[in-house]
């Protein structure tokens, strides 16, 4: 680390080498340079996300409506809370985090490990909550009918405004519709599994359901989602063309068709990121009990993962607003 | 960089600490409060924070401004931008702050014109 030597007749010649204007190590600066490039690259995807938004913004989905599940409360809407608890779980990491760095400066090796193994604690644990929030969007809850034009049609109850699901409404028709797979028709078209219902018979139970009306993914003027009266739900069915349950990158039964997209994709993204950071900071982690720090006689690697950890941490703010809050 | 290097004073001076570990504990009460907010706003929606403002509701507006202060405090205390030279804070901060909003401008712009002609042009997206 200490290359600057303090010969005066070098320090008068500022681009001869030696001098650090900056005062941060080569490493550091590179670990600025790449978040700096990583944070560009984030904006990129979030603004992206914007585009689509602003693009459909009469249409597009209700975050407070898809992610409304807290771990051992079933059927009980929540909607927020869990994702808010994340935060909690990576800011808190992040602090866990500076105070390894803090220790770092001091050399107190027992101090770093604790700090430390509690940061690679709180990612998993934050890495592990993603997951299951990712299970329930691509399990989904109700199911829904989608049109020739990818429009979603949710089904909800008149009387009590509720959300109704396709099971619910769904009458039973015998019929003997195989699951298509790639060797019975063109080799590119397959289908892992068929869904519970046929399109049929979700137009059969909402015909015999006279409480039960079709909601559009329009939103109204007060910024809900407009439900169709009986009558025009009745002509609006006919437009059904495929059943959609949960969540993948073709179909979703919350709304648009990149709403779920981008969830994957920019959640997924920082995800990854989280996940390196826990493996990286593993290794940091393994370094430190062997005492390689100790050795070297500074902590500054601990610094330098900590700032990506933090960087991690202040991508999850963003996203944080901008898929939950906003 | 020693442990005495630490600018110990947030809020332009008004709070300061004694110790580093400190101002860490200081500013995750801070951050805490500042997502305790967001989420209280985010499940009671006020409804006069509903009005539209410059295209968009004031509850999204309040959003957006939390979150780059939360963002600052961020950068600013857990990632010790506070203790670097001004050269190295300016050459991290100042791309940023130039091309985000530059990219947020013309891109949402153009979602926004897109929107106008799917809503006004003669093609039904609606089917």
């Amino acid at each position: 680390m200490e290359v600057a030597t303090s010969n005066p007749a070098e320090e008068t010649n500022v681009w001869g080498g030696g001098t650090r204007p900056l005062n941060a190590s080569y490493g550091k600066l590179m670990m600025w340079f790449f978040i700096v490039s990583d944070a560009l690259t984030f904006s990129g995807f979030l603004v992206s996300y914007g585009f689509s938004r602003f693009k459909n913004i009469d249409s597009w989905p209700i975050a407070d409506e898809v992610f409304t599940h807290f771990p051992f409360l079933h059927g009980i809407d929540a909607p927020m809370y869990y994702v808010a608890l994340m935060t909690f779980i990576l800011i808190f990491s992040s602090v866990t985090m500076v105070l390894a760095v803090d220790a770092g400066h001091h050399m107190q090796k027992g101090k770093v490990t604790f700090y430390m193994f509690l940061t690679i604690i709180g990612g998993a644990v934050f890495v592990g909550s993603q997951a299951w929030e990712w299970k329930n969007f691509i399990k989904g809850e109700y199911g829904a009918l989608e049109t020739k034009g990818g429009q979603i049609l949710q089904f909800v109850d008149q009387t009590t405004g509720k959300r109704v699901a396709l099971a619910d409404i769904a009458t039973p028709i015998a019929t003997d519709r195989e699951t298509h797979l790639g060797s019975n028709g063109v080799w590119y078209v397959s289908e892992t599994e068929l869904p519970s219902v046929s399109v049929a018979e979700v137009k059969a139970g909402f015909e015999a359901n006279e409480n039960v009306v079709i909601r559009i993914q329009k939103l109204d003027e007060n910024g809900h989602k407009t439900v169709l009266s009986r009558a025009e739900s009745l002509e609006k069915i006919n437009a059904a063309t495929t059943v959609v349950e949960g969540a993948n990158l073709i179909h979703n039964e919350y709304g648009n068709r990149l709403f779920a997209d981008f969830f994957f994709f920019i959640t997924g993204f920082h995800g990854f990121h989280v996940f390196s950071g826990v493996i990286i900071n593993l290794i940091i982690f393994f370094n430190i009990i062997v005492g390689t720090y100790e050795k070297r006689g500074h902590y500054e690697m601990v610094e330098k993962v900590g700032l990506y950890w933090h960087f991690v941490d202040l991508v999850w703010v963003f996203v944080f607003t901008f898929f939950y809050l906003v | 960089m020693a442990a005495d290097q630490h600018n110990l004073a947030i809020f332009r001076g008004l709070l300061k600490f004694k110790s580093n570990q400190q101002k860490i504990w200081g500013v995750l009460i801070f951050l805490s409060i500042v997502t305790i907010i967001e989420v209280f706003l985010g499940i009671v929606k006020p409804q006069f924070l509903m009005t539209p403002f410059l295209r968009m509701k004031l509850l999204n507006w309040i959003f957006i401004i939390l979150t780059i202060v939360k963002a600052y405090y961020i950068a600013w205390d857990f990632m010790h931008i506070r203790d670097e030279k001004g050269g190295l804070k300016g050459s991290i901060v100042l791309p940023l702050i130039i091309l985000i909003p530059y990219l947020v401008f013309i891109v949402l712009l153009e979602g926004d014109y897109i929107f106008d002609v799917m809503r006004d042009g003669f093609v039904s997206w609606n089917f």
